[in-house]
């Protein structure tokens, strides 16, 4: 598997497309300067981690690529973050669609307490993504196997989410995000909730993801960083201190920081 | 002479409390640290008996010698007058104790005097009676156990225990309260049953209530205590503020909760709260001087007949009353809805509006239903706005714009009224069993539910 | 088939955009019935307090009206000032002002300008100064309630009307025919004219609801099954035809008059009085035309047969008679008494420094504030330090038994009780079993502590539970017994959390009504109370009794009384939110 992983990662850097493009992003939270002038492009049909220590920013960088920073009254953000070349702060683009095309996993799964059908049909409930129940139908059970979930939920869809298990209730949120039909997939320590096993299931699906998505994952594991991601951003005090192809920024880095932070120094 | 009896006893309580302190100190001739406890404890211990013991003899030696002088006295007038009604006696003794305490007195007579004599005399007897032996019991317990003080007393463990026990006496308090409740209600409730010979359903079915034109010798008329009118009155003003008060306060709640500024917030709570610390009586007075007249004339000018004491305007003032109530219940429950909930419906690109009616609100649903419940409950047991802005002829309709009648107003009319006591107080306590009975039960559904729903999120 | 590469086009498209219109729009609808609910609260707060406060003005000041009394003629004596009757002596005082009045009705209406308590401030005033006997004086008698409102103009004003014509006075035996050379009572006959308008209105408004029955009824007999009620419902529609065309012809009748030029119209006690002014002298008008008409005098106006222009004036009043409580009569001897600069406007000390009354004018509230006072001292001795030792036990010793669980429950669902349910404990058993006195601050204190219980249990070991336990702990470390940590720790700690929610819990009982009803303190009751076991009443029960009164100056000491209630009750939780901040400590 490792050596698919290098050969699409080595394919792609000079042939995929850039998704997300950040240049001279700043947040603030109220005085607090959370982000300073950070600017990476995220590529397609590539799994991005964000790595670092607590606190260091790269939730909230997360976060600011489709403005679920927004929902925070004091967090003033600055800079340009650019979707498929389209400036996504700008007054014309709408949050909620922005939302729609960039979806986000949280860190604690939290399935509304609906049934799990309800669950993953609610994005394109609210999209008016699919004309008829039929579709519908379709979407979810697309979702739900795209999201490696659908063998063990299909006899029970219409109980509730929150019964499942902790890594059954993070692949229903994947898929849930999944039923939106979004492009780019971001992910908040999807895993740090989770055993080893569920953590593992949630890897493979990760790595499965990157053919139709760009993922964007934030990870304070690094061997979870290196095991799933192409490119590798490694924040420190609200900047990005080096970013890079995954094996490179492991096996050579550049920046002392970088290295001390890898080999367990700080962190 | 009560209050005599009070600081005679807070007084030897504090006699003991020095007399036991200065006891423990020169059992070890001042050397402190040989005493199991410190030397307040050896006062407080013996303090705090005398004072018990002192207060509970006064209060349970008065209540019981009073309840003797009355037999006695309901004797003597049995005596003087054998063939009077059980009514008749109880008012020649009220009478006879009004002249003796120096009020007035429904009718004077030689029968009534001489019992007022009597009633004086052993009223007397008891004051006298009851203070002495109260402080004569304290200064008992209190030597009683100064004699104990010594060395090795443990007096700290002992007060301890004795506090700890008027705690847990103090806790009991709040079930005895329960249990009278229950037991007068209940009491009163099994003799207005047996009165009209058990036919409960008369009572709860019938639709003619006018119990005390019924009422011959005493006994009342199964056919008059048909309550179904009251139940019926009820139901409509209960369900008029509802429509008023769930659909603003909820909205009121939803709104402060997820889309006011801090700033609209700052004075849009305290403007609920004051609503909600607004005495029911004012409540009853805006009911009945501005929002009925107002109804009314609103009706005529549209020409409906509107009755001046219309369950719409009581309906909507009690609305008004209930709104902060819901909306504060509700708020509490909205806000309790986890905010991973929120960002994960945010995260999936759902506005604010989807994510509150699809989400936030199915989420907290359980809460909002148990507010409600409680405001329904709050509603069917409010009295002063139905009182004083709503009718008091039973009257079975379904239309709001007549007068109705509630139970609570029912209660008051046959309380406050001029019947004898014992026999209005039959209707009015078995319609306050059932009040209880109702409120109870809402309450307890609504603290189920609302127990359930913490336990989903917590 | 569907393609979710394809869906995800979806979220630029145009049809996306156009639904985005319409999601954001139900955004924008939810958020208005939010801004609709809250302003309807506040909306609905505002007129209460609006309709309160504006009623309460008028309690705030009272009138006197100051006459000449002569105490040398009077017959009273001097070693025996308290026998004497005062009453009759204001009476004497009020006929000199108004010699003319003599039949006895008259006399009533002239008696009742002043207040029955007058006398009594009198004999009160030289009982104070006996050498004021055999003095001319000057007394401020206490206006009734009746006159008290006519100056405060709760009965509408009398509007002076401009005339520009010579008064021309023809007298006979009973009334005086008045002729202006100009048509100066246009304005007057309009006025009356609009009244006819206005009772055709109502007419019509009946005619429409007899109308209403007569359809209702003869569809009741078309669907009549048998003959007895269909003859019954057509009955019932003959009468009620007859009804309808009766009120119709009247109110055409009326519209009639009204349109017509000139006339001559009546003026009875339903129309808007009209009174003239001559000199001293006031005239009644009963008959109007465009340029006089007839009337009977009221106060003397001599001998005059003619005026000259500018020198008379008349005045149409707001209300007709019948609709107000100071009659025609009443509304001109105070005008006069006004005119005589004898009426004074003071502020109502007497309302906040006497007890009740059943006259209005004398009514005060200091009874039911005192009376207020006693029960909440015997609420909060008893509440008080019950509810906080009984939070001390559920808080740090209650064990985890089902006992426990028992008291917890029930003390949940004690906060639900309605509160009538508490007076029916007070009645039963405090008055009942224990044989308390009635309607004692005592009996009153003790329902509303029971009934406070639960409110300051449940905010103490609220307060209680917000001491961290690691105070207690760092206590029970240096060996300090458990009473011993929880009485020097953490109770202190806990004291301003405790007062707060107590001050709440005492807000809550001094606005409470209905439990004290059922004990009866809603007795009528004169004297301050002296003590806990002296009949009381209170502040909300004094509301509730005023508000049932009938006499319409109740309605202002009413709504005064309430905001004298709900300033204590302001301060009460100014006081809370002060403590709250004050001491207020987050750990």
């Amino acid at each position: 598997m490792n050596m698919t992983n290098a050969a699409i990662a080595e394919k792609g850097v000079g042939a995929l497309d850039v998704k997300i493009s950040s240049k001279g992003v700043d947040v603030y939270y109220a005085d607090n300067h959370a982000i300073k002038n950070v600017s990476l492009d995220v590529l397609d049909h590539t799994v991005t981690a964000f790595i670092g220590p607590s606190g260091c920013g790269k939730s909230t960088f997360l976060r600011c690529l489709n403005r679920m920073n927004d929902t925070i009254d004091i967090c003033r953000v600055t800079g340009d973050i650019l979707l498929d070349g389209d400036d996504i702060y700008a007054k014309s683009v709408d949050p909620v669609q922005l939302r729609a095309k960039v979806g986000i996993v949280f860190q604690k799964p939290n399935p509304f307490p609906k049934s799990i059908y309800d669950n993953v049909a609610y994005g394109p409930k609210i999209h008016g993504l699919v004309a008829d129940k039929a579709d519908l139908d379709e979407v979810v059970e697309k979702s739900l196997r795209r999201a490696a979930i659908w063998n063990e939920v299909k006899d029970r869809l219409d109980s509730p989410g929150t019964g499942l298990s902790g890594g059954q209730q993070q692949r229903l949120c994947i898929a849930r995000a999944i039923a939106t039909a979004p492009q780019v997939l971001l992910m908040d320590e999807p895993c740090s909730a989770l055993d080893p096993i569920a953590t593992a299931q949630i890897e493979e699906l990760i790595d499965e993801l990157r053919s139709n998505y760009s993922v964007v994952i934030v990870t304070h594991s690094m061997q979870q960083a290196a095991r799933v991601s192409q490119k590798t951003a490694f924040f420190h005090l609200g900047e990005v201190v080096e970013y890079g192809d995954t094996n490179t920024l492991f096996t050579n880095p550049e920046d002392k920081r970088t290295q001390d932070y890898i080999t367990g120094r700080f962190g | 002479m009560l209050s005599f009896a009070v600081l005679m006893i807070f007084a030897s309580s504090l006699v003991f409390f020095i007399a036991g302190r200065a006891k423990a100190v020169q059992s070890v001739n001042g050397a402190y640290a040989t005493l199991h406890s410190r030397p307040s404890y050896h006062g407080m211990y013996s303090s705090l008996w005398a004072l018990l013991v002192g207060m509970l003899l006064l209060l349970v030696v008065s209540v019981v010698w009073s309840n003797l002088n009355d037999r006695v006295l309901m004797g003597a007038v049995l005596d003087a007058a054998p063939d009077i009604s059980k009514i008749d006696a109880e008012l020649v003794l009220s009478d006879a104790k009004s002249i003796a305490q120096g009020n007035i007195a429904s009718k004077t007579d030689a029968l009534r005097s001489t019992l007022a004599q009597q009633a004086s005399a052993i009223e007397g007897q008891r004051l006298w009676g009851s203070v002495i032996i109260s402080i004569l019991g304290a200064l008992f317990a209190g030597l009683l156990t100064n004699r104990q003080i010594d060395r090795d007393f443990r007096a700290r463990n002992r007060s301890e225990k004795l506090v700890t026990g008027v705690l847990m006496v103090c806790a009991i308090i709040a079930i005895l309260t329960t249990i009278g409740i229950v037991l007068s209600l209940i009491f009163e409730t099994l003799r207005f049953f047996n009165q009209i010979e058990w036919q409960w359903w008369k009572f709860l079915f019938g639709t003619t209530w006018s119990p005390l034109s019924g009422v011959h010798d005493g006994v009342l008329d199964a056919d008059k205590v048909g309550a179904a009118p009251l139940f019926v009155g009820t139901f409509m003003i209960t369900i008029i503020a509802m429509i008023v008060a769930v659909p603003i306060g909820l909205f009121a709640a939803i709104y402060l909760s997820d889309f006011a500024s801090p700033r609209v917030r700052l004075w849009a709570k305290p403007m609920l709260e004051i609503l909600a610390g607004i005495p029911t009586v004012v409540y009853g007075f805006f009911a009945a001087i501005t929002v009925a007249p107002y109804i009314r004339g609103f009706g005529e000018s549209i020409g409906l007949s509107v009755a001046s004491e219309s369950a719409l305007a009581a309906g909507v003032v009690m609305g008004i009353m209930i709104i902060p109530f819901i909306s504060s219940l509700s708020d509490d429950v909205i806000n309790a809805v986890p905010q991973s909930l929120r960002d994960g419906s945010y995260g999936l690109g759902a506005t604010k509006a989807e994510t509150i009616r699809q989400v936030v609100l199915p989420a907290a649903l359980p809460g909002i239903v148990s507010a409600i419940l409680l405001g329904v409950s709050r509603a069917v047991g409010e009295t002063m706005i139905v009182v004083m802005a709503a009718g008091q002829g039973a009257n079975l309709t379904a239309n709001p714009l007549e007068a109705v009648t509630t139970v609570t107003v029912q209660i008051v009319m046959l309380i406050t009224g001029d019947t004898e006591a014992s026999t209005a107080a039959g209707p009015a306590f078995t319609l306050g069993f059932t009040l209880f009975c109702v409120t109870l039960g809402l309450n307890v559904i609504a603290l189920k539910v609302v127990r359930k729903y913490r336990e989903q999120y917590d | 088939m569907v393609s979710m590469t394809k869906l995800s086009g979806y979220h630029s498209s145009a049809a996306s955009n156009a639904r985005l219109k319409k999601r954001h729009a139900a955004e924008v609808r939810l958020k208005a019935y939010g801004i609709i609910a809250i302003a309807l609260a506040g909306l609905a707060l505002l007129a209460l307090l609006w309709s309160i406060v504006g009623k309460a003005t008028g309690a705030l000041t009272e009138h006197y009206i100051t006459l000449p009394v002569d105490l040398e003629a009077a017959e009273i004596d001097p070693d025996n000032i308290g026998k004497a009757n005062f009453g009759g002596l204001t009476k004497d005082v009020l006929k000199e002002q108004f010699p003319m009045v003599t039949n006895r009705k008259s006399k009533k209406l002239l008696y009742d300008l002043v207040s029955s308590g007058a006398g009594f401030e009198l004999r009160q005033d030289i009982l104070d100064d006996p050498s004021l006997l055999g003095k001319q004086i000057e007394f401020d008698f206490l206006a009734s309630d009746v006159a008290d409102l006519y100056f405060k103009g709760t009965f509408g004003r009398l509007d002076g009307v401009e005339t520009s014509g010579d008064l021309t006075l023809i007298a006979d035996d009973k009334e005086i025919e008045v002729i202006s050379s100009a048509p100066d009572f246009i304005a007057a006959l309009e006025v009356v004219k609009a009244g006819l308008l206005d009772r055709a209105r109502v007419l019509r408004r009946q005619a429409k609801l007899q109308d209403n029955g007569v359809q209702e009824f003869i569809r009741r007999a078309d669907r009549a099954e048998d003959n007895a009620t269909k003859e019954a419902a057509l009955a019932q529609v003959a009468t009620r035809e007859t009804q309808r065309d009766g009120l119709l012809a009247q109110a055409d009748e009326l519209e009639r008059r009204a349109a017509a030029e000139g006339g001559n119209e009546k003026i009875g006690r339903k129309e808007p009085s009209l009174l003239l002014k001559i000199g001293d002298g006031w005239i009644k008008m009963t008959e109007v035309t465009p340029n006089g008409g007839r009337g009977e005098e009221i106060l003397p106006i001599g001998d005059i047969t003619s005026v000259p222009a500018g020198g008379w004036l008349y005045y149409v009043a707001d209300q007709p008679e019948v609709s107000r409580k100071v009659s025609d009569n009443q509304a001109v001897w105070l005008e006069t008494l006004r005119d005589k600069d004898a009426v004074k406007k003071t502020l109502n000390w007497r309302f906040f420094s006497s007890g009740d009354s059943r006259e209005p004018e004398l009514a005060g509230l200091w009874g039911a504030i005192v009376g207020s006072f006693w029960t909440m001292l015997v609420t909060f001795s008893v509440a008080f330090p019950i509810g906080v030792l009984t939070a001390i036990y559920l808080e740090e010793f209650a064990p985890k038994t089902r006992f426990t669980d028992i008291i917890e429950v029930n003390i949940n669902n004690l906060a639900a009780v309605p509160s009538i349910i508490f007076g029916l404990l007070g009645l039963s058993v405090f008055l009942g079993f224990f044989g308390m006195p009635r309607s004692a601050p005592l009996v009153g204190g003790l329902v509303l502590a029971l009934m406070t219980l639960p409110t300051i249990i449940i905010s103490s070991r609220a307060a209680i539970r917000a001491v961290p336990p690691s105070i207690k702990n760092a206590a029970l470390g240096l060996g300090a017994s458990k009473v011993q940590a929880s009485f020097h720790h953490t109770l202190p700690l806990a004291m301003p959390g405790i007062l707060t929610g107590t001050i709440i819990g005492m807000a809550q009982a001094l606005g409470e009504t209905a439990p004290l009803i059922m004990i009866g303190m809603v007795a009528f009751i004169v004297d301050i109370p002296g003590g806990i076991t002296d009949s009381a009443s209170v502040l909300p029960v004094q509301v509730f009794r005023w508000a049932d009164f009938p006499e319409r100056a109740f309605e202002a000491r009413t709504a005064l009384s309430i905001c004298v209630l709900l300033v204590f009750l302001v301060l009460m939780n100014a006081l809370a939110v002060f403590l709250r901040k004050r001491f207020e400590r987050r750990w």
